[in-house]
């Protein structure tokens, strides 16, 4: 059972971990993106309808940070997507267990994208079901699983949430 | 400026509605040029949901794997007319969902299961095959008169639409008069739909994207094989399209609105890069290779090696094998100028762990965050933005135009000028 200073203490570190993790994606630094999770990860995103139903297709699973550095670099090189901002506003982070070492933690997240043209709009809306482990002495992500409410993807997604 | 500028009348005359004034005129009769009306006019699109939605078709609904008991459904949609398909004791039942009494949409979730459905709005409740059941107060309340004496319930039946399946695959039609769904598929269409749903398939889920553009833009894409390397240069980037694979494109010979694209693998592998460079085509295989790869390997899983299978079935099906995905594409029109896409994966009963584990990796490339699909609503949102104020101008379609009866090529636009034929035909443009 956790004191609860060492609760807070570890509620703060965990939303330090996810602030600095939407700053990246919201500030096109997609390359540090990776770093934010261990080797032996999975990332997913999932429609909310799929999740609730245990239906396991997912529109992005990859399943270690190799896959996540390609995702990059398919972006970077190879996809063609009209180039777009992301503004993350997360909220409700909550740590729902700790055990051996894996600190699992819920919260929920709105995405608004800005086109070209100047445009802001709610992209998406979800929550964030993680799993963190420490590495070296810092915070990483060893599971992400990204399920989304906005069930219709508009148009596509390039960046990742 | 003096005053009298001011108070000079300004000749301000409402402009008539060209785009609805104007016919529609394809002028080759081939169906290389088609005009940009077409993909943003409201009178084309009603006049598409009366002729094509509600006409001699049939319409994709979704798997029966989705609704595998007695007592389940699915709400989905013909063109843009809500039904609700269902399995009941008898067989399957397709009504529109609008209640009979006053209209409102009777079933109100998206899938579950019910033996009866009831409008929350003056709970008239219907049987899962749309028959009217009961309707409160039929016959009054402590001296109040009920309904009429000559009120008949059957006659008061939800609009039942004539459904069937093909190996699993849901369909339904407004008319009476449209051919059985076998004679509709096509004895050209069905050996295809039969080599991917040759065994039971498990439903896996979905995914949906919805784009702001015309739903004939999204067909376009399907039939049209020449994009494909040069819009996903995922294909090039990380050397996976090759030059030298074979191919097939090969339109429905009756109506043309139904086609299929097929890619299999050379024999031989062929320098793809030098062939790029030799067209000047802007690729980026140099260099690039994916870390994990895994997503890029295929389980051979039919006879014949396809990378690639790619069939639409007019108006609201396209069927998909790409690699070891499998997927049964549903398209939506929602208005002129926006489309809805759900993606409905499958696989089979007695796939393997590591086959089940595959088709979830090669799920990264297709759907709206696919590498190799993600680019297509990119495209035809740009076809919707460019065209939408220029009705009267008109597209020019004519890769390998003077070739239309080849078909062992990717390099053709044959195939979307046979649809705009066939459409033509059922618009009676």
């Amino acid at each position: 059972m956790m004191k609860p200073q060492e609760r807070i203490q570890l509620w703060t570190e965990l939303l330090e971990l996810q602030h600095r993790y939407v700053n990246v994606l919201d500030n096109n630094r997609l390359e540090e993106w990776p770093g934010f999770f261990v080797e032996d990860c999975r990332y997913e995103i999932i429609p909310k309808e799929n999740f609730d139903a245990g239906f396991p297709v997912p529109i992005i699973y990859c399943r270690n940070a190799g896959m996540l550095r390609d995702r990059v670099l398919s972006l970077r090189n190879a996809n063609i997507y009209e180039d777009h901002v992301y503004r993350h506003a997360t909220s409700g982070l909550v740590i729902t267990s700790v055990a051996d070492g894996v600190v699992s933690t819920e919260s929920s997240y709105i995405v608004v994208i800005t086109s070209q043209a100047g445009e802001s709009s709610v992209y998406q809306a979800g929550k964030y079901l993680d799993e963190v482990v420490q590495e070296d002495g810092a915070w990483r992500y060893r599971s992400k699983r990204v399920v989304y409410d906005t069930l219709r993807v508009p148009t596509l997604l390039a960046t990742p949430i | 400026m003096s005053d009298a500028t001011l108070e000079a009348p300004i000749a301000f005359h409402p402009r008539p509605d060209k785009a609805s004034q104007r016919p529609v005129l394809f002028p080759q009769p081939d169906g290389a040029e088609v005009p940009y009306q077409v993909f943003s006019s409201q009178e084309v699109y009603d006049r598409e949901q009366e002729r094509i939605f509600r006409g001699p078709v049939w319409s994709f609904l979704g798997l029966e794997a989705e609704i595998p008991n007695v007592g389940d459904f699915k709400s989905t949609f013909i063109g843009d007319t809500p039904v609700v398909v269902t399995r009941t004791a008898e067989g399957l039942a397709c009504w529109v969902n609008r209640c009979a009494h006053r209209g409102a949409m009777v079933c109100r979730e998206k899938r579950g299961n019910a033996a009866s459905h009831t409008c929350v709005y003056h709970q008239w409740s219907f049987a899962a095959n749309g028959d009217l059941q009961g309707v409160p107060f039929r016959r009054g309340q402590k001296g109040m008169v009920g309904m009429p004496k000559d009120f008949r319930p059957q006659e008061h039946n939800l609009h039942k639409l004539r459904v069937d399946s093909y190996k699993g695959l849901l369909f339904a039609t407004f008319r009476d008069d449209t051919p059985p769904l076998p004679d509709y598929l096509g004895a050209e269409m069905r050996p295809w739909i039969d080599r991917i749903f040759h065994k039971p398939i498990v439903y896996l889920g979905c995914t949906r994207q919805y784009s702001k553009s015309n739903w004939k833009l999204y067909f376009e894409n399907v039939k049209d094989p020449y994009h494909a390397s040069l819009l996903h240069l995922f294909h090039t980037t990380f050397n996976i399209f090759r030059v030298g694979m074979k191919a097939r494109s090969i339109p429905d010979a009756s109506h043309g609105l139904h086609s299929i694209i097929t890619v299999t693998k050379p024999e031989v592998d062929t320098d793809t890069a030098a062939a790029y460079s030799a067209q000047n085509i802007r690729s980026m295989d140099e260099g690039f290779a994916l870390e994990d790869p895994a997503l890029l390997g295929q389980i051979q899983e039919f006879d014949e090696m396809t990378t690639n299978h790619i069939q639409p079935i007019f108006p609201q099906l396209v069927v998909q094998q790409i690699h070891n995905t499998l997927v049964a594409r549903q398209l939506l029109p929602k208005g002129p100028g926006n489309f809805e896409l759900v993606f409905h994966f499958f696989g089979y009963a007695d796939d393997t762990p590591e086959m089940r584990e595959l088709r979830m990796l090669q799920a990264n490339l297709v759907g709206p965050a696919g590498y190799i699909s993600m680019e297509d609503t990119e495209a035809t949102e740009l076809v919707q933005r460019g065209t939408v104020r220029d009705g009267d101008k008109h597209s020019y379609i004519a890769m390998a135009r003077e070739a239309p009866e080849q078909m062992d090529t990717v390099i053709t636009e044959n195939l979307i000028r046979r649809f705009w034929v066939g459409y033509q035909k059922l618009m009676g443009y």
